[in-house]
């Protein structure tokens, strides 16, 4: 990253100057937490003794048997606080916050899964929080409306624009431009205004520490291959930074594909043809947006990648050819789901299952002395209403209609 | 004629100048025709006509929907540049766009500057691209002679104001307050002490803008400040009671 906080020609800091100030405080604040040893340990402690760090490194015995290819690892950040990577990245903002002497926080949430974290952050800090949230997806996820309201914070519905997670980002753009003073926004992926990229993606390098030492351990060698879902990108850049610096290691981020690139209908930045250069939301990278400049409807199943914009840092990554896009489509999806439901009793997020599916596809293409790694961003459970409702299960309708007249009563 | 010099001659005139925003396409180029015609024959000194964008991040919900309801409508780039046009060749008052740093950068930045040029239009105001981030930009604005426009806010130390003194033209606008576009502001002691350091951080004429909604904000301004800027106030009157309710509003703003 150079000094205005470009990875290449992507990121920067595009920002009002009401901001201005803030910034240069987080800047700083981030560099001194940076350069202190003392705080990365103060972290760790957080994470293994508030979350359940460090997370396993599963072997998916049953799959890798199934594909007949590669050993087949899954690393199991479901298995963290609110069950989700999105509590490394909380947990390390929230110290932040605390050095810098602030006492609200505000974040943005698409799945739900980073304002639950959010909320569970602010509780455990005393901070107060407010969650701002696409309409679309309140509807979507509305149990993790549930869990962030009984954790004391406030959720906004965002009504503005799609209703999904970028008009979310902007209504708490808003709030922070309105208290700078006394706000932190915990922006929830390795996206926005410098340093957010970086800072996030250093939160979550935990994962990739993790999960390069864990596959040693546990096989020998480095993965030919490491695959993890990309929304805004935050829990791919956790993981491919324990192999970065390792060109053997192929790394793979998969975007949603919707419902097939074709259509339209997805939010595929970096491996289609629809995404061009643009600034918005205060950085620069490849968007989904038409001639205009106006970004366009995103669509996938999972909310945590229905989204616009990818981290910069991804962008480059991109463009210099190492990291390699794919897409899953929400069908291919679902079947991966109940794949690894059914063999492993693993139960991924379906924005995690994305992953699942490219590594699905290439695992058996290769031996046997290949070891390949999904990261398991996050835990199903969350989605029961969305997953019940695709699968179409007919006992999982019983049961709400039955439960909707015991309210109605 | 450079911004600075128009806006310096009608000062001559006037105690404050006034300065007036229109989202473009919204509700529609009809009714932004009769706007900025009642706007113009009320006095109006200037005029910042936003080119819409689907992510206006600085802009509060009545700006906010303005932007999403003329995207609805259809309204492109191309309209607006035509527009811009053509305002200028039919009013003697200087008109600027206001929109964010994606609409300059996906139309291409000498392509937009040399559009704006041709069409008469005077300045920029960009609330997303900071000097640092817009070095391109900043020497085409030069090259062109199409004011960027930059802005000052209550959080700005004195440093920063005289960095964004030296890339800026035309005048600074003076953010009154924290936040977004279209709530009230207090003129009160603090504003007065901030009021004075932009004063002292630049040579260029002020404008003062968020939150200006009636004749007591303009004189509670007046003799601080070189411009008063209203924004939402006027979508709010065009929404409530047509477009023909702009003259005497504006009227009874000085």
């Amino acid at each position: 990253m150079n000094k205005d906080g470009f990875f290449g020609k992507w990121g920067g800091a595009f920002i009002p100057e009401i901001l201005h100030e803030t910034f240069e405080q987080l800047k700083s604040s981030f560099k001194e937490a940076k350069e202190d040893p003392d705080f990365w340990q103060q972290y760790l402690d957080i994470m293994s003794t508030y979350s359940c760090r460090p997370t396993p490194l599963t072997f998916a015995e049953n799959l890798t048997r199934h594909f007949g290819g590669a050993k087949i690892y899954i690393k199991r950040e479901d298995l963290n606080h609110t069950g989700a990577h999105k509590a490394n990245n909380v947990m390390g903002q929230g110290l932040l916050v605390k050095r810098m002497g602030k006492k609200r926080v505000i974040a943005e949430t698409g799945a739900g899964q980073h304002g639950v974290a959010t909320a569970t952050m602010a509780a455990k800090f005393g901070l107060e929080c407010t969650i701002y949230m696409g309409e679309v997806d309140m509807l979507r996820q509305r149990p993790n409306v549930f869990w962030m309201e009984k954790m004391g914070a406030t959720v906004v519905p965002v009504k503005d624009g799609s209703k999904t997670l970028k008009d979310a980002i902007n209504e708490a753009f808003r709030d922070w431009v309105t208290n700078v003073d006394s706000t932190h926004y915990v922006l929830g992926t390795a996206c926005g205004p410098a340093p957010f990229p970086e800072m996030v993606s250093w939160f979550q390098s935990i994962i990739g520490t993790e999960a390069q030492q864990q596959i040693l351990a546990q096989h020998g060698k480095p993965p030919a291959r490491v695959y993890a879902c990309v929304g805004g990108g935050s829990n791919a850049m956790g993981i491919f930074q324990g192999f970065l610096d390792n060109n053997a290691v192929e790394l793979v981020g998969v975007e949603a594909g919707g419902k097939g690139i074709a259509t339209g209908h997805h939010a595929a930045r970096l491996c289609g043809v629809d995404a061009s250069p643009g600034v918005a939301q205060g950085y620069k990278t490849m968007f989904l947006q038409n001639d205009d400049g106006q970004m366009l409807e995103t669509h996938s199943v999972a909310a945590g990648l229905d989204y616009v914009g990818v981290s910069p840092i991804l962008a480059d990554l991109a463009e210099k050819k190492r990291v390699r896009f794919a897409s899953a489509t929400d069908d291919e999806v679902m079947q991966a789901l109940d794949l690894t439901m059914r063999m492993e009793g693993i139960i991924p997020a379906l924005e995690s299952a994305h992953g699942f599916v490219q590594a699905f596809k290439e695992a058996p293409l290769l031996g046997p002395d290949d070891a390949i790694i999904i990261n398991q961003s996050g835990r199903g459970d969350k989605d029961i209403f969305t997953i019940a409702h695709a699968f179409n299960d007919p006992s999982w309708k019983e049961f709400i209609i039955a439960r909707g007249k015991e309210y109605d009563k | 004629m450079l911004l600075e010099k128009i806006l310096r001659n009608r000062l001559e005139q006037k105690k404050i100048l006034l300065m007036t925003h229109i989202v473009l396409g919204y509700p529609s180029f009809a009714t932004n025709r009769q706007v900025i015609a009642q706007m113009v024959d009320n006095g109006v000194d200037c005029i910042e006509m936003q080119i819409p964008f689907s992510e206006p991040m600085a802009d509060g919900p009545v700006i906010l929907k303005a932007n999403q309801d003329s995207l609805a409508l259809g309204t492109t780039v191309a309209d607006c540049m035509a527009f811009g046009a053509e305002m200028s060749r039919l009013h003697d008052i200087p008109f600027l766009f206001m929109t964010y740093y994606n609409i300059i950068f996906k139309y291409g930045e000498e392509r937009f500057f040399r559009d704006c040029l041709s069409a008469g239009v005077k300045g920029l105001i960009i609330p997303d691209l900071p000097p640092e981030m817009g070095e391109a930009f900043f020497q085409l604005a030069t090259q062109f002679q199409v004011a960027p426009i930059l802005i000052f806010a209550p959080t700005s130390t004195d440093e920063r104001m005289a960095k964004l003194n030296n890339s800026a033209a035309g005048f600074i606008y003076c953010a009154a307050r924290r936040g977004v576009t279209g709530k009230k502001s207090e003129f009160d002691d603090d504003f007065n002490a901030y009021l004075a350091r932009c004063r002292a951080a630049t040579s260029l004429p002020i404008a003062v803008g968020f939150g200006i909604r009636n004749h007591n904000d303009v004189a509670a301004i007046t003799g601080k400040a070189d411009m008063a800027v209203i924004g939402s106030e006027t979508i709010r009157l065009v929404e409530e009671q047509g477009a023909e309710a702009v003259g005497p509003f504006i009227k009874g703003l000085r």
